[in-house]
């Protein structure tokens, strides 16, 4: 294929959407699929049919719209109407009434606006608005005509430029640039090379890779084959959890139509690049999302980290020089090669340039997926976009960046989110969860919770880890039993700290947040546990009940 | 191993079929597996045996592997199996309770299958339906906002359709 070839489909598939009157997308993502998202789609496309619409109204199978908890949805074009927990029997009253009579059915319509308006969609802009299994689809949204414009009008040099100049930095919560990392593994000179995507989402709570992978998997291809010319790899690896079947399946079919159209392969659009993307699947280790584990695991092998230096853009899949993005950063770069670097580099903030997927979660009325401009604070992400906690109850903390991340209180609301403003408030970034806990929830217990998760997901491989975080859990099981003393906590802290300073990986690095931050922040709880023998939230049954107050 | 037995098998004309897909290359050790535990539904020391004999690795490294990954179940699971989502949102959302009532109810613990087979509970890492948490999973059936009403019910129908039919 050319690179007028590419043009020329997007020319006719847009001419083909464009002949539509109206479009019903319904999403089929995870989030709607279990909900019965499936039979939806099949009874508006039998409604379709049977009313002989077919030229007036195309029934299309997208990705995520983000609003999962009032799956399922269906989105109608044009106007971007969005209609709620519908189920098969209500297709056929839609068609009547939105595509015949062209009113719209306010029953069933999503109307809180405060959701997407504070919300800015570049990653997320084709999702639950093109058929992830139609490479077309993406072609006639301009999909691959940023690798047509790299190919034919770009060298490699110019498109690390435009990366670097962008300021984009790595989503997978480390947020190292973007641009740099590409110069490094392009100034290796050892062949051949390897771009690894990473889509190992790991952490509870987070599903935003997924859902990306699920929505728009050609974002994610383009993104890593503009990578592998201007790194100058010839294979490719999309690490992806075996948890995401329909991410997988998604991904397989993407990849084999890339082919068949000869946008990946040899010769991609009659340049001299060669390419390939392979998938790889993880098998349920969370620290298999760490840099170097990743690629211990394609190795075949268990996936323990391996220190660095050397690092992977030198050193990486079997000793050979290693690309490793995550896929939120790749599906970033065709925007940046179409738009230039300077325009992605005005959005966000001026450190943290761009858009950050996050999992909204836990105790508030709009959980779902959003897409933020970085900069926001969380108290729009709380309270604006997610509408506040739900039933009367009093916000307690904000947890961010999964089981490493930090658990932040009402006072930290105002906090922007780049990635120096978690850090120092003693988050992370992370892959990009949110889970906000009510009263109802004890921090103990939670802290509790996220340790015993990296506890269980510790590779073993270094000590401080391997022994430190038991040890953590003993005490803080001690707390939340009533026999905690009060010398616990600064012994819980230098240990912390020690986990945090001596591990070899992220995973120790950073399991000791939920404990560190909630010490910081909640410091009162742990004493009501230890002094008053009880639990605020009434969640812990403490033993020795001893009555101090009244 | 013993191949006169197994080698009539179809499972395991799969998953060789897997292993030559990958021309006997030993870092596909977690594909095949995958594979293997596709078709048996758990992987057993039989299977572990048969693959590191085929791709020349040491069955150590390969249970070594096998143990690792938490998506690999080394026993056989009951006939009917029940999965909790442990991820932070539906931890938030009290799938704990709905666990305690099954384990209780069923005398059968986390991660173990009940006496006669019938019922396994798992619990899962997040199945990233976050926004419908709790989840569990009964069969292939996910029910979202899960209750431990809702739950019990179903395992209790289940497994009393069971009783009528034998």
């Amino acid at each position: 294929m050319k690179p007028e070839e590419i043009q020329k489909i997007a020319e006719t598939e847009h001419d083909l959407r464009m002949s539509y009157k109206y479009r019903i997308n319904v999403c089929c993502s995870s989030g709607c699929l279990p909900f019965g998202a499936q039979k939806l789609l099949k009874a508006f496309e039998d409604t379709i049919k049977e009313l002989g619409l077919e030229r007036v109204c195309k029934v299309a199978r997208t990705g995520c719209v983000g609003t999962c908890s009032v799956a399922p949805v269906v989105l109608i074009d044009p106007g971007n109407h969005l209609y709620q927990n519908v189920k098969p029997e209500d297709a056929k009253k839609i068609v009547q009434e939105h595509i015949i009579n062209g009113q719209v059915l306010e029953e069933y319509l999503y109307k809180n606006e405060a959701y997407f308006s504070k919300q800015y969609r570049l990653i997320l802009r084709n999702a639950g608005k093109i058929d992830p299994l139609r490479i077309e689809d993406y072609i006639a949204v301009g999909g691959y005509s940023a690798l047509a414009k790299a190919l034919t009008q770009m060298t490699p040099e110019q498109i690390i430029y435009e990366i670097s100049l962008s300021g984009l930095r790595g989503r997978g919560g480390a947020g190292f640039s973007t641009g740099q990392k590409w110069n490094f593994v392009a100034k290796s000179t050892a062949k051949p090379k390897y771009i690894v995507a990473n889509l190992d989402e790991g952490d509870p709570g987070v599903f935003a890779n997924r859902t990306l992978a699920e929505a728009d998997p050609h974002a994610i291809i383009e993104g890593m084959t503009i990578a592998a010319y201007a790194v100058g790899a010839e294979k490719g690896f999309i690490y992806i959890r075996a948890e995401y079947p329909l991410a997988i399946q998604t991904l397989k079919k993407a990849i084999e139509q890339a082919k068949s159209y000869g946008l990946l392969g040899n010769n991609i659009l009659g340049s001299t690049l060669n390419f390939d993307i392979e998938l790889r699947l993880g098998a349920g280790a969370f620290v298999a999302g760490e840099e170097t584990a990743i690629l211990s695991s394609i190795e075949g092998l268990r996936a323990t980290p391996r220190p660095r230096p050397p690092y992977p853009a030198v050193s990486g899949l079997w000793g050979k020089p290693t690309l490793i993005n995550n896929v939120e950063t790749l599906a970033n770069v065709p925007l940046i090669i179409l738009n230039g670097g300077t325009w992605f580099s005005k959005l966000g903030t001026p450190k943290c340039t761009g858009t950050k997927c996050f999992s909204l979660t836990g105790k508030v009325k709009n959980p779902g997926l959003i897409e933020v401009p970085m900069g926001i604070t969380l108290k729009e992400i709380v309270y604006e976009i997610g509408g506040g906690v739900p039933d009367g109850k009093k916000f307690k903390a904000v947890l961010v960046g999964g089981p490493s991340g930090g658990c932040l209180p009402e006072s930290m609301l105002s906090l922007p989110i780049d990635y120096e403003s978690l850090t120092q408030a003693g988050a992370i970034m992370g892959s990009g969860g949110i889970v906000v806990i009510d009263d109802e929830s004890c921090i103990v217990d939670t802290a509790r919770f996220f340790i015993d998760f990296c506890m269980d997901e510790s590779c073993g491989k270094c000590i401080p880890c391997r022994a430190g975080l038991p040890k953590v859990r003993e005490i803080l099981d001690r707390i939340m039993l009533g026999e905690g003393k009060v010398e616990d906590l600064k012994v819980l802290e230098e240990l912390c700290y020690l986990i945090k300073d001596a591990s070899l990986c992220g995973l120790g690095q950073t399991a000791p947040n939920p404990v560190l931050t909630t010490l910081n922040y909640f410091k009162q709880e742990y004493l009501a546990h230890i002094v008053e023998k009880s639990c605020p939230a009434k969640k812990c049954i403490l033993k020795k009940v001893e009555v101090v107050k009244e | 191993m013993t191949t006169s037995a197994t080698s009539l098998d179809k499972r395991l004309i799969l998953v060789d079929k897997t292993i030559a897909v990958h021309g006997n290359r030993r870092d596909a050790l977690l594909e095949i597996l995958h594979t293997a535990h596709n078709v048996y539904g758990f992987l057993d020391k039989k299977i572990l045996l048969h693959i590191s004999e085929k791709l020349r690795i040491p069955p150590s490294q390969v249970y070594g592997v096998a143990t690792f990954y938490n998506y690999f179940k080394l026993k056989k699971p009951g006939s009917h199996s029940v999965t909790f989502c442990l991820g932070t949102a539906c931890y938030v959302k009290g799938v704990e309770e709905i666990l305690s009532a099954l384990e209780k109810e069923f005398n059968v613990k986390r991660g173990e299958t009940s006496s006669d087979g019938k019922l396994s509970l798992f619990v899962t890492r997040c199945v990233g339906a976050c926004a419908m948490a709790p989840n569990v999973i009964v069969d292939d059936e996910m029910i979202g906002k899960a209750t431990k009403e809702v739950v019990l019910e179903r395992i209790r129908k289940i497994l009393e359709s069971e009783r009528v039919e034998a």
